[in-house]
């Protein structure tokens, strides 16, 4: 090729088009669809603690979509439904990460509902899940000498605990707690919801 | 309303218009030629030469004098940047991998958790090391290319400031837990205008110079470089878009981008070198010439549309998944193309590949984008996908395009251009060839555990008769693996960076000489 203007000019339609499929094409289509009937909007706490999540990285390592029975045994081992477009609708930014060096997360709150059980696993991971490689976050949490009136103090199994000194969730930690069980999507899924049909047996994906 | 009819419509405009475009290309002669036009790269005399300043010790080019003068600057800001950005992504990749299997390791602050630490990797090798040193390749071969020296030189180091001033913000920013949420988007938008300004500040003399070239014929390198330094800064600013995609949408614009930044960035920055640097440094032209335009119009057309093979699975429509997993088995088409020219001409001339180090470097890393690519087309298949998918199997994939080619690529690159640029020689070749041999070794016993602990992974959490923690529990010693390889990795970076500095600081390198 000899010409600098058409071959710039043709590069771009051409990246203009893959944009009209992948991500055009799509808003259109998912941006029609309405919120999950059942499908809680995030409180201000929640919200907050959905800001810790991103800002500690926790989608590097959990995703946020149970896939079909037709595909993995996600729902077997308790993650859920597969999950459908209207379940995200108010999710910005989206979570749905792409690694499970930990589980899915997304229906996190009604697996492991307990508050105590939450803050006790993210202070020390190997506390409650002696295999787990999670990262602990000590520093969204307190030692102190005692509890002042309205702490949260931390359970810990005895040889966790430090002696003399109680260990009290700072509120980042409590606010991620929020997040986490806040993330119920046991509610039914809508009919004729979007998501991947393609691993469907005997169906036609839409 | 999104109807097939509508897309019937869009399809049949879309191929009515590319017909037009190929019938002006055939009748104006832009698809007429050979290999004489493979030969553009070459000056009278040169073919049949063997042409690499660290065997040769000629550090100056002398046909080129000129045009490599104007290129000197600019080119040695962008490759200071980009290996200091190398070596300390390097060390933020090892803690990163320690972290995985010593998982209470500097865990007392937020700055160095894991999920900072491996998102601070990330953008250093994507954004610093990556991206600066495909720009400087692309800003010193370009002229070479046009035979004509670089025209508005100041744009790009204008440029290189404010992508570095940007990507130290965003690095700042990451640390500090203030980060856009969405994988390689991380650095806020509010900081991405200074990348997309900086970025697009370096286009404008490529296209300058492209303008005032003193030969007819484009190389095809140039294709690659003028295509990509224009489809970066679209994809990176429709990408950081703010409020407008959200949830399930926003997905979908998250690895349309991310896949792009590999397939209409990466990888257009890495083979322009590979095409420059193979057939200059053998002396002999690329296999096919005229296959290499159905690589790259193929490369273009499919690479575009792979993205959403990252949402297999998942909760967006099942036709652009597919339509995704399609383009991406398309893709043995243009890496085909690309395959046949660059193996060619190596495997014709191994003794080149053993005499030279940059060409060893180079054909390596094209050799893996190969695999890489063949490896990405059956990763997508549904099939595969669902034993992949969420497992480090990724990650090392990712590795073998993003380290074993692009990187490799751009080890060769800079091992050949620096004489040039400097007008000195390597002070220790010696040096070079210990980095070839950690960055192989080590990344072979990188790519090796993560490919084999990240099959098995994937396989535990598909069986539901065993527990979560079979698969967390299997991973360990293959973790263990790829930081022994990483950190074997991060050594040969080490040394990278030291032949860097001996090369461009010749006083103290002649006193550590001494010393030594």
């Amino acid at each position: 090729m000899n010409r600098a203007v058409p071959l710039v000019i043709l590069s771009m339609v051409i990246l203009a088009f893959a944009t009209l499929m992948l991500v055009v094409g799509p808003k259109l289509q998912i941006g029609r669809e309405v919120p999950a009937a059942g499908l809680q909007p995030y409180t201000a706490e929640q919200l907050r603690g959905r800001e810790v999540y991103v800002s500690m990285g926790c989608v590097y390592c959990h995703s946020q979509q149970p896939r079909t029975p037709d595909q993995a045994p996600d729902a077997e081992r308790g993650w859920g439904r597969p999950s459908v477009a209207a379940d995200y609708a108010h999710d910005y930014p989206h979570l749905m990460g792409t690694m499970r060096t930990g589980p899915d997360l997304f229906n996190v709150g009604a697996r492991l509902p307990s508050a105590s059980w939450q803050l006790t696993h993210l202070y020390q991971p190997r506390a409650v899940s002696p295999w787990s490689i999670m990262p602990a976050y000590p520093f969204l949490f307190e030692v102190k000498d005692r509890a002042a009136p309205g702490d949260v103090v931390v359970w810990l199994p005895p040889k966790a605990r430090i002696v003399g000194k109680v260990v009290v969730a700072k509120p980042a930690a409590r606010e991620l707690v929020a997040y986490l069980l806040s993330l119920d999507h046991t509610y039914p899924a809508p009919a004729k919801a979007i998501r991947d049909d393609g691993y469907a047996v005997g169906q036609v994906g839409k | 309303m999104l109807t097939i009819g509508l897309f019937l419509t869009i399809s049949f405009l879309v191929s009515v218009a590319g017909l037009a475009a190929l019938i002006w290309a055939i009748s104006s002669g832009q698809f007429a030629f050979g290999q004489r036009q493979a030969r553009v790269i070459f000056h009278e005399g040169e073919e049949g030469e063997l042409d690499d300043p660290t065997v040769s010790g000629e550090a100056i080019d002398r046909e080129r004098t000129a045009i490599d003068a104007s290129t000197a600057r600019p080119v040695t800001l962008l490759l200071v940047a980009a290996v200091l950005w190398l070596v300390l992504g390097s060390v933020f990749g090892l803690i990163a991998s320690l972290k995985l299997h010593m998982p209470d390791w500097l865990d007392g602050s937020a700055a160095l958790t894991f999920g900072r630490v491996r998102t601070l990797h990330l953008t250093l090798v994507i954004y610093g090391w990556l991206s600066l040193a495909g720009i400087a390749t692309a800003t010193w071969i370009t002229p070479r290319l046009f035979r004509t020296p670089l025209r508005s030189a100041g744009f790009i180091t204008w440029g290189a400031m404010l992508w570095n001033i940007g990507l130290v913000a965003g690095l700042i920013a990451i640390a500090s837990g203030w980060n856009d949420g969405e994988e390689w988007l991380e650095i806020p938008w509010q900081i991405d205008g200074l990348l997309a300004v900086g970025g697009a500040l370096t286009v404008y003399p490529l296209l300058r110079t492209a303008f005032s070239r003193e030969v007819e014929h484009i190389y095809v390198s140039g294709w690659y470089y003028l295509a990509g330094m224009m489809w970066f800064p679209a994809l990176f600013i429709i990408a950081n878009i703010p409020y407008v995609f959200v949830g399930a949408e926003q997905a979908t614009v998250n690895w349309w981008f991310a896949h792009n930044v590999l397939g209409l960035w990466l990888t257009p920055l890495g083979l322009g070198a590979a095409y420059y640097f193979i057939p200059k440094i053998i002396g002999k032209p690329v296999y096919s010439y005229a296959l290499s335009l159905l690589g790259f119009w193929a490369l273009a057309l499919f690479y575009s549309q792979v993205g959403i093979h990252h949402l297999i699975g998942g909760p967006v429509p099942t036709w652009v998944v597919t339509l995704s997993v399609v383009q991406s088995v398309m893709m043995f088409v243009p890496v085909l193309a690309v395959a046949i020219n660059q193996h060619v001409v190596v495997a014709r001339n191994l003794w080149a590949f053993r005499a030279s180090l940059p060409l060893r470097f180079v054909s390596l890393g094209a050799i893996m984008y190969t695999l890489a690519s063949f490896e990405g087309s059956l990763e997508a298949l549904r099939s595969i996908n669902t034993v992949t998918h969420f497992t480090q199997f990724t990650i090392g994939h990712a590795h073998l395009g993003a380290y074993g080619f692009a990187s490799f690529i751009m080890f060769g690159g800079v091992y050949y251009m620096m004489p040039r640029i400097t007008g000195r020689p390597w002070p220790w070749p010696g040096l070079i060839a210990a980095h070839f041999w950690c960055v192989v070794v080590g990344f072979a016993l990188y790519f090796t555990a993560l490919t084999i602990g990240g099959w098995l992974e994937g396989e535990a959490m598909l069986d539901a008769s065993r527990p979560f923690s079979a698969s967390v529990i299997l991973l360990k010693p293959f973790l263990e693996g790829r930081s022994l390889g990483g950190a074997i990795m991060t050594l040969g970076h080490f040394l990278f960076a030291i032949n860097v500095a001996a090369i461009l600081l010749p006083r103290s390198a002649s006193r550590a000489a001494v010393a030594a």
